[in-house]
């Protein structure tokens, strides 16, 4: 059975939730059994915000994630909250231009990638997100590719279609990113 | 139709509508305002009302004006606030008027928390307000359900001329999940008899009120009101049973704790350790007879809830405490892991 405990974590703002739901509409898209839980409250303006996102073959129970095999962080206290909480062989992702210091767990695979550098670099600061998304996606097969990009149309609002293809570019530079 | 994905708090807002509610009153409060905010995107565009109220005092009258003229009213709130709707609950109920109340729990007492919570389990089961009463109590635990037992809750309080409630918690109302979403209803009930729509001279008033100054003629509306509640526990009762056929421990959980409480069965089972459960659906009517009737066959239940025991006791009462009923609880906002459920259960199967 594949089921994929995701959690992704960071500073309100960066696009956490938003990238969590990507991943809900991958899964929708993908027919597969999904929940998608918000950490809500005043952490939602300005402190650690999080997302948990359950992707299964069989029906999702507790929406709760406890022991993520898949956890993306953007800031450190994030990463010192969650670390410990991986579990064993699972993928960690971590916006290194952001967090300085490195996991301390052997059993757990660590992809280390300066997104909001990269994002700065390529004029959309606010993407970060995005590019360790692509890099998410990538490594760890959760959704597709090409769901991936079906999914970002989805959750898209019309409003900013403009920004699609900047997602784009910023989930390809994820994809890409070679340590 | 098609699978859509949703929060609770949206998708309560839009199965709202598609059965035909058009009068929507409320007041904000964490965790349940993204069914106002949606409300207030989208009734001003199908010729609905949303009002945000000064109180949620004022939207829980609002509700009962619109409930006597027979259209389907709601309004929606959280534990303090569903607190200060409790006096135009009694209205509502002394009436005999329907509506829809939907009340996601977050931690207390007094202001409490923002967090889940499952502490207005006794507020809600017992009759939210003064005087005799009950409303129907529905407990969703899947975004589906925020759905299903919205477009329930508001036919069963035409049914029975009562006021509904949808219970549920704050991780219900801010989680997503797919959802297939109710068909639309194509016309607007019609006004049933007893609405106060105008005479046009053609008929006797309809009055509705809940002040009646003659005992004797109170204690029979009292009395005609528990015949349909006895009509109601009969007949209305929903649970659902998982892994029930083979158990000999039985778990009794609803809402957010039910799905926790999933994951620890099937870890227990993995383990060769017999347990099922029990999750109410309708919180009023409680589900006595499937309980009662497990009571013969389990060495004993678990309660997994968060409160600090309030289902516990109806519990004991369905099945006359016939065996031993233990629980697992959190509260203030704190949800129980599976393993602290899984624990719980290797104690009481020792």
């Amino acid at each position: 059975m594949r089921e994929n405990q995701i959690v992704i974590a960071g500073f309100g703002g960066q696009g956490l939730l938003f990238s969590g739901k990507v991943l809900a509409y991958g899964g929708l898209l993908e027919n597969r059994q999904l929940s998608w839980l918000p950490s809500y409250g005043p952490e939602m303006r300005g402190g650690t915000a999080n997302c948990s996102v359950i992707l299964s073959d069989r029906e999702v129970g507790s929406p709760i994630v406890h022991h993520p095999n898949i956890l993306m962080v953007m800031n450190t206290p994030s990463l010192d909250k969650y670390e410990s909480q991986v579990a064993p062989g699972g993928k960690i992702f971590i916006d290194s231009a952001l967090i300085s210091r490195k996991v301390e767990r052997d059993d757990v695979e660590v992809y280390y990638i300066p997104a909001t550098q990269m994002a700065h670099d390529i004029g959309a600061p606010s993407l970060a997100n995005m590019i360790l998304l692509g890099a998410l996606v990538k490594q760890t097969g959760c959704i597709s590719e090409e769901t991936l990009d079906e999914a970002l149309l989805k959750v898209v609002p019309p409003r900013k279609a403009d920004l699609i293809d900047l997602n784009r570019k910023a989930l390809a530079l994820g994809k890409d990113y070679k340590a | 139709m098609e699978k859509v994905l949703m929060k609770g708090n949206e998708a309560i807002a839009e199965a709202a509508i598609l059965a035909g509610c058009r009068h929507y009153f409320g007041y904000p409060i964490t965790p349940q305002t993204e069914v106002a905010a949606y409300m207030a995107k989208r009734m001003p565009k199908i010729g609905g009302v949303f009002l945000q109220a000064e109180s949620e005092i004022a939207a829980i009258n609002m509700v009962y004006g619109v409930a006597a003229t027979g259209k389907r009213a709601m309004t929606s709130s959280s534990s303090p606030g569903i607190a200060l709707k409790c006096e135009g609950i009694s209205y509502l109920a002394g009436a005999d008027l329907p509506a829809l109340i939907v009340n996601v729990q977050r931690g207390g007492p007094g202001l409490g928390g923002i967090q889940p919570s499952q502490s207005d389990y006794f507020l809600c089961t017992r009759g939210p307000g003064h005087g005799d009463f009950h409303v129907l109590v529905l407990a969703p635990s899947s975004v589906q359900e925020m759905a299903d037992l919205t477009l329930k809750g508001f036919e069963l309080a035409e049914k029975y001329r009562m006021p509904a409630m949808l219970l549920a918690d704050g991780t219900m109302g801010q989680m997503m999940e797919p959802v297939v979403l109710p068909e639309k209803l194509e016309a607007a009930p019609e006004a049933p008899e007893w609405a106060t729509t105008g005479t046009q001279g053609k008929r006797k008033h309809n009055i509705a009120n809940s002040l009646y100054l003659s005992p004797a003629e109170l204690e029979q509306l009292n009395l005609e009101r528990f015949r349909r509640y006895a009509e109601i526990e009969e007949n209305e009762c929903m649970w659902e049973e998982f892994m029930m056929d083979d158990a000999e421990y039985c778990v009794v959980s609803c809402g957010i704790t039910a799905r926790v409480s999933r994951n620890a069965i099937l870890e227990a089972r993995a383990k060769g350790i017999k347990v099922g459960m029990i999750r109410p659906i309708t919180l009023w009517p409680f589900p006595k007879k499937p309980l009662l009737a497990a009571a013969d066959l389990v060495k004993s239940f678990l309660v997994v809830e968060l409160s600090m025991g309030q289902m516990r006791e109806d519990v004991e009462l369905a099945t006359r405490c016939k065996k031993p009923v233990y629980g697992c609880t959190r509260v203030g906002g704190m949800i129980p892991s599976p393993e602290e459920v899984l624990e719980k259960l290797y104690e009481i199967t020792k």
